[in-house]
């Protein structure tokens, strides 16, 4: 059985493609559903792996830039194949105000789905979807496994899906 | 999808900044840094050197990004060289706070006023009231639409620079974008 069957073949999920309806876990005893935010733009923001240096890291950035995102109406996801618990302590030790959801058994499995799994590594790419209130993608982007994309993708990509 | 951008600074450098070095130099460089980011005090020791080293042929320019929910001395840090700024004395506090990164409280930052012989009630009020949390939000959001990605960020002409900040490549980077 291939451990890939399921990733896209052309990479990332495109524009104009229904969003797939994950359930991760955001704590050891909370799990959260992507349909639970139907009604709002949601940002997906895959990432390699918790614990990277702070002043770079892309999910200190975001929460950060929180209020923004919140402005513009969207809610954001972090998600990683990190097990809840390191989720947890990497959380309060950042003070993220945003949950982060462990795609860590089967390990990958919705990284696969939006095709954004780095098979000969076990860890996603860092990769960023907005999703709009209908559970469409609008906009996914990956970027270079070692450069944080920063937020300026997604907030013109929400900004476009504002009412003009 | 896009697979790659390349993130330009969105604001210009204007009289609204912070500037080290001539008008009509060849390269300008723009950092969005955080003082109480331990990178970016590494950064701004590099960025004193290579100054020293290009002299007239470097335009340098300093804006806030304070990630306050790492660094919780960031944001009242920003707001005072601001309020220095205002009295002509930014870069002698950008200084100051560099050089004391890891005293950045804000009886520290009432010292480095008095230091300064900038009127300390004064400074205190504009603390007190956010006078100058705008436009460190300013800075702030200049960055994030212009793709800044962590601290430090620096930008040379206007391009963000995803090289290391060690001295020779920020220098090499610089060299290329005079020719």
């Amino acid at each position: 059985m291939s451990g890939s069957k399921d990733a896209p073949a052309g990479g990332p999920l495109a524009p104009g493609t229904p969003a797939p309806d994950f359930k991760l876990h955001s704590t050891p005893d909370q799990l959260v559903s992507l349909s639970d935010f139907r009604g709002a733009p949601v940002i997906l923001a895959f990432y390699p792996a918790d614990w990277s240096p702070v002043c770079g890291d892309q999910m200190a950035l975001y929460n950060q830039i929180l209020p923004e995102f919140h402005r513009l109406k969207a809610q954001l996801v972090g998600i990683s194949v990190d097990g809840a618990w390191c989720h947890a302590a990497f959380a309060k030790d950042r003070n993220l105000h945003f949950p982060l959801l462990a795609d860590f058994e089967p390990k990958g499995e919705w990284a696969r789905k939006y095709g954004v799994y780095r098979p000969q590594d076990g860890i996603c790419e860092r990769a960023l979807f907005v999703i709009d209130s209908s559970g469409v993608i609008a906009w996914s982007y990956v970027s270079p496994i070692g450069v944080n994309p920063g937020a300026d993708g997604i907030l013109a990509a929400l900004e476009d899906l504002a009412p003009k | 999808m896009r697979t790659h951008f390349a993130p330009k600074l969105v604001l210009p450098v204007s009289e609204r900044d912070h500037i080290r070095g001539p008008a009509n130099a060849p390269v300008t460089l723009v950092e969005y840094g955080d003082y109480e980011c331990p990178y970016c005090g590494m950064a701004n020791s590099i960025v004193d050197e290579i100054r020293r080293e290009l002299g007239n042929d470097l335009r340098f320019v300093f804006r806030n990004f304070p990630l306050t929910e790492v660094h919780p001395h960031a944001e009242h840090a920003a707001e005072i060289a601001e309020a220095a700024g205002t009295h002509h004395k930014f870069w002698e506090m950008h200084d100051l706070l560099y050089a004391h990164q890891d005293a950045l409280g804000d009886q520290h930052l009432a010292e480095y006023v008095t230091l300064l012989g900038i009127p300390t009630t004064e400074v205190k009020r504009a603390l007190a009231q956010h006078a100058y949390m705008d436009r460190v939000h300013e800075d702030f959001m200049s960055g994030v639409r212009s793709g800044v990605n962590g601290t430090p960020t620096f930008f040379i002409n206007g391009s963000r620079h995803d090289g290391s900040y060690e001295r020779d490549v920020l220098l090499a980077a610089i060299a290329d974008a005079a020719r």
